[in-house]
C-alpha cells in the first residue's frame, strides 16, 4: 500500500535554552492508505505532538515530512491551509463542533471552507450525513446530539472534502463504550472501505483490536510498532463494507 | 461564510444583546455629545445665523456675539451713504432685568431690531408675528422659557428694566445657551429696556445686506475705508468667530467639547471591547477553522461581516433611542442636534469603529495556534 505520509528525522522542540523540551526525537513513519494506523503512549509521549505535525497545523523542529508525495516541511506558512483543505479531514477528541450551526450546516461548512457552492455543499453534507447515520438528526444543533452523535457529525464533516487522510485525536475519549464502539468502526471502515490513511490518537484500550498498526511512543520516540489482526491479502483487496449499516461484503 | 457570521452572532441570544446593547449604548453616547457640542455651538450663532444679513459691523475689537458694546449712531449713516449697501439696520443686544408677573426677577437678553425689516428678524413664530414689534411695549418670547419667564399667552404683561413691555408672539427653538433667554423688541424699546439713559444714538451692530450685483467682498472693503474704530465681517465669519469664542475661550464650551470627545472615545471604546470580547468568545471555533483549512482571508470575511451586521443592527438601534432623546430635548433646556451629516458620518463611524475592532481580533484569531484545537 502507497504511503501517503512519510515521516524522516521528524523532531520537534518547544521552548529554548534551559526551558527546552523535546516532545519529539527523530521520528521516522510511514502512514499507509487503507489502513487505521493508531498512536499510542502514555501522557506527554508526543501523541498530539506527532498529530499536529502529520496534519501541517504544526511544523516540526527539524526532519522532513511528505503528504501525498510532496514534500511539505519547506512550505511557506500561506501554503499549509491549502494542504490541509485538500489531503486531510480533522476529527477532535472534544468535536469541535459549531454551536450555532445543526449538523448539516457543519458538515456544510467544511465544503464552504473549500469554496464549494452552498447548494452542492448541502447536497453533500446530507449525503455524507446519511452515511454516518445521522440523516433525521441533520437539523439538529450539537446542544441536542449525544456525544457519539456529535462525533459522527465531526466525522462527516472530516470527510467533506473527500481527503486520502484522516487523522483523529482521541475521538473515543468522551464517549461511552457503545457510542465508542461505533465511532471506531466508523473509522475503521474509512480506511479499510473508501482506503483512507486514518491516523489516531488514542488511550482507550477498547480500541486496540480495531487497529491495523499500533505506534507506541514514549518521551517522544517510537519504541515499538504492532500489526493488527488483519492480514495483508484483507487489506490490499479491501473489504466492502457499509458506512451506514455496518454490513460486510466479500 | 456567510451563514456562519450570521449564526454565530444571532445564536447566543444573551451575547447578542450584550453586544448590541454595548454598541447602542456607545453610537447613543457619541450622538448625545455630539449633539450637544453641535446644540450649543449652533446656538451661540442662532441670531447670526439667521440674520439674513450679508455683513455684520461692529466695535473694534468685539469679535463675537453678546458683548453688549456699543458705538455711535453716525456709523450707521456712513453706512448707508456707502456704495453698495442695499439695506442697513440697527440692531442691539444686551443684557436686561426681567420682572415677572409674580415679582420674581429673571436675566434676560434683549435684541432689539427694525420691525418689518428682512434682516435680524426672529425667526420660527408660531404665534403672533414679527412684524407685531412695532406695536407698543411689544416683545416676542420663546415658547421654550414661558415657564421660567412666567409668560403663557399672548398679551401677558412684564417688565423689562423698569419698562412696560406685553407678549405679542411666542417663537419657537430659539434657545439661549446662557441662562437669560432672548426676548425680541423693537430697537426703540430694547434701548429704553437695557438703558433707561441711553439715547437713541446707541447701536449695537449694524446689519448690512449688499445690493444686486456687488460682491459681499467689494462692499466690505468700501465700508472699511469708510469706517473707523469698527470690525466687519461677513456674516459667516462672525458666526464662526462666535461659535470660536465660546467654543475655545470659555469653560462652559471647554466642557461640552471634552464630553463630546470623551464620548467618542468611551463610544468606540466599548464598541471595540464589545466586538473583542464577541470574538474571542468563539476563538476556539476559529481555531477548528483553521485547522479545516481555511484561510486568513476566510477568517477576516467571516469576522468583518459579522462587525458590520453588528455595526448596521446597533446603528439602527442607536437612531432609533437618539430621536426620541432628540425629540425630547426640544423640549428641554439643552438642544441636542443630529443632522443628516451627523447620522451618515454615525453610520460610517459604527462600521469603522465595529471593522476596526473586528480587525483588532482578527490578528488575535489568525495568531492562534492551530494545535489549540487538539487540547481537549
Amino acid at each position: 500500500m502507497a504511503a501517503v505520509i512519510r515521516t524522516a528525522g521528524v523532531t520537534k522542540v518547544y521552548g529554548e535554552g534551559a526551558t527546552a523540551l523535546r516532545a519529539l526525537t527523530d521520528v521516522d513513519l510511514e502512514i499507509r492508505a487503507g489502513q487505521l494506523t493508531l498512536l499510542m503512549g502514555p501522557s506527554g509521549s508526543g501523541k498530539t505532538t506527532l498529530l499536529s505535525i502529520l496534519g501541517c497545523i504544526l511544523r516540526g523542529t527539524s526532519g522532513s515530512l511528505e503528504i501525498l508525495g510532496q514534500r511539505v516541511d519547506g512550505l511557506p506558512e500561506g501554503e499549509l491551509p491549502r494542504i490541509r483543505r485538500d489531503a486531510i479531514g480533522f476529527v477532535f477528541q472534544g468535536f469541535n463542533l459549531f454551536p450555532a450551526l445543526t449538523a448539516l450546516e457543519n458538515v456544510s461548512l467544511a465544503l464552504d471552507v473549500r469554496g464549494v457552492r452552498r447548494r452542492a455543499a448541502e447536497k453533500r453534507a446530507a449525503e455524507l450525513i446519511r452515511e454516518v447515520g445521522l440523516a433525521e438528526k441533520s437539523k439538529s444543533y450539537p446542544a441536542d446530539l449525544s456525544g457519539g452523535q456529535k462525533q459522527r457529525v465531526a466525522i462527516a464533516r472530516a470527510l467533506a472534502g473527500d481527503p486520502p487522510i484522516v487523522l483523529a485525536d482521541e475521538p473515543t475519549a468522551a464517549l461511552d463504550s457503545t457510542n465508542g464502539k461505533i465511532v471506531i468502526e466508523l473509522l475503521q471502515r474509512l480506511a479499510h472501505k473508501h482506503g483512507r490513511a486514518v491516523v489516531m490518537v488514542t488511550h482507550d484500550p477498547r480500541v486496540l483490536s480495531y487497529g491495523d498498526r499500533i505506534i507506541h511512543l514514549e518521551d517522544g520516540r517510537i519504541v515499538r510498532e504492532e500489526s493488527g489482526t488483519r492480514t495483508e491479502e484483507e487489506m490490499t483487496a479491501g473489504v466492502m463494507v457499509s458506512i451506514e449499516t455496518g454490513e460486510t461484503k466479500a | 461564510m456567510g451563514l456562519l457570521a450570521r449564526r454565530n452572532l444571532f445564536h447566543d441570544k444573551v451575547r447578542f444583546g450584550v453586544t448590541l446593547t454595548g454598541i447602542v449604548f456607545a453610537l447613543v453616547l457619541i450622538i448625545i455629545q455630539f449633539g450637544l457640542f453641535l446644540g450649543f455651538t449652533t446656538t451661540t450663532s442662532n441670531n447670526i445665523d439667521h440674520s439674513k444679513a450679508d455683513l455684520w459691523i461692529v466695535f473694534h475689537g468685539v469679535g463675537y456675539f453678546d458683548t453688549g458694546r456699543t458705538f455711535s449712531e453716525r456709523k450707521f449713516y456712513q453706512v448707508l451713504a456707502t456704495p453698495g449697501v442695499a439695506e442697513a439696520e440697527k440692531y442691539m443686544q444686551a443684557f436686561a432685568r426681567w420682572k415677572r408677573p409674580d415679582g420674581r426677577i429673571e436675566n434676560i437678553q434683549i435684541i432689539g431690531v427694525r420691525p418689518g425689516s428682512e434682516m435680524g428678524q426672529p425667526w420660527n413664530v408660531v404665534a403672533g408675528s414679527a412684524a407685531d414689534l412695532k406695536r407698543e411695549d411689544a416683545i416676542l418670547v420663546d415658547e421654550l422659557y414661558k415657564e421660567k419667564l412666567g409668560v403663557q399667552q399672548i398679551g401677558d404683561r412684564v417688565e423689562i428694566g423698569g419698562h412696560r413691555a406685553r407678549v405679542v408672539g411666542f417663537t419657537r427653538g430659539i434657545r439661549s445657551f446662557t441662562t437669560s433667554p432672548f426676548v425680541y423688541a423693537s430697537f426703540k424699546n430694547s434701548l429704553d429696556y437695557t438703558n433707561p439713559t441711553s439715547s437713541e444714538t446707541d447701536v449695537g451692530y449694524i446689519v448690512v445686506k449688499a445690493a444686486p450685483g456687488i460682491s459681499i467682498a467689494t462692499l466690505k472693503k468700501n465700508l472699511s475705508e469708510r469706517l473707523s474704530d469698527v470690525d466687519i465681517y461677513t456674516t459667516a465669519e462672525f458666526s464662526r468667530k462666535t461659535r470660536f469664542y465660546w467654543m475655545f475661550t470659555t469653560g462652559a464650551g471647554l466642557a461640552v467639547l471634552t464630553a463630546a470627545l470623551m464620548g467618542l472615545i468611551v463610544g468606540v471604546a466599548v464598541v471595540a471591547q464589545t466586538i473583542y470580547a464577541a470574538t474571542v468568545d468563539h476563538i476556539r471555533e476559529y481555531g477548528t477553522l483553521k485547522a479545516m483549512g481555511a484561510t486568513n482571508g476566510y477568517l477576516y470575511r467571516v469576522l468583518i461581516e459579522q462587525a458590520v451586521s453588528s455595526a448596521v443592527l446597533g446603528y439602527v438601534l442607536a437612531m432609533v433611542v437618539a430621536h426620541f432623546v432628540v425629540a425630547g430635548s426640544e423640549k428641554g433646556g439643552a438642544l441636542i442636534l443630529m443632522p443628516l451629516e451627523m447620522k451618515l458620518g454615525l453610520f460610517v463611524l459604527a462600521i469603522f469603529m465595529c471593522v476596526a475592532a473586528a480587525i483588532v481580533s482578527i490578528n488575535k484569531v489568525t495568531k492562534i495556534d492551530p494545535a489549540m484545537v487538539f487540547r481537549g
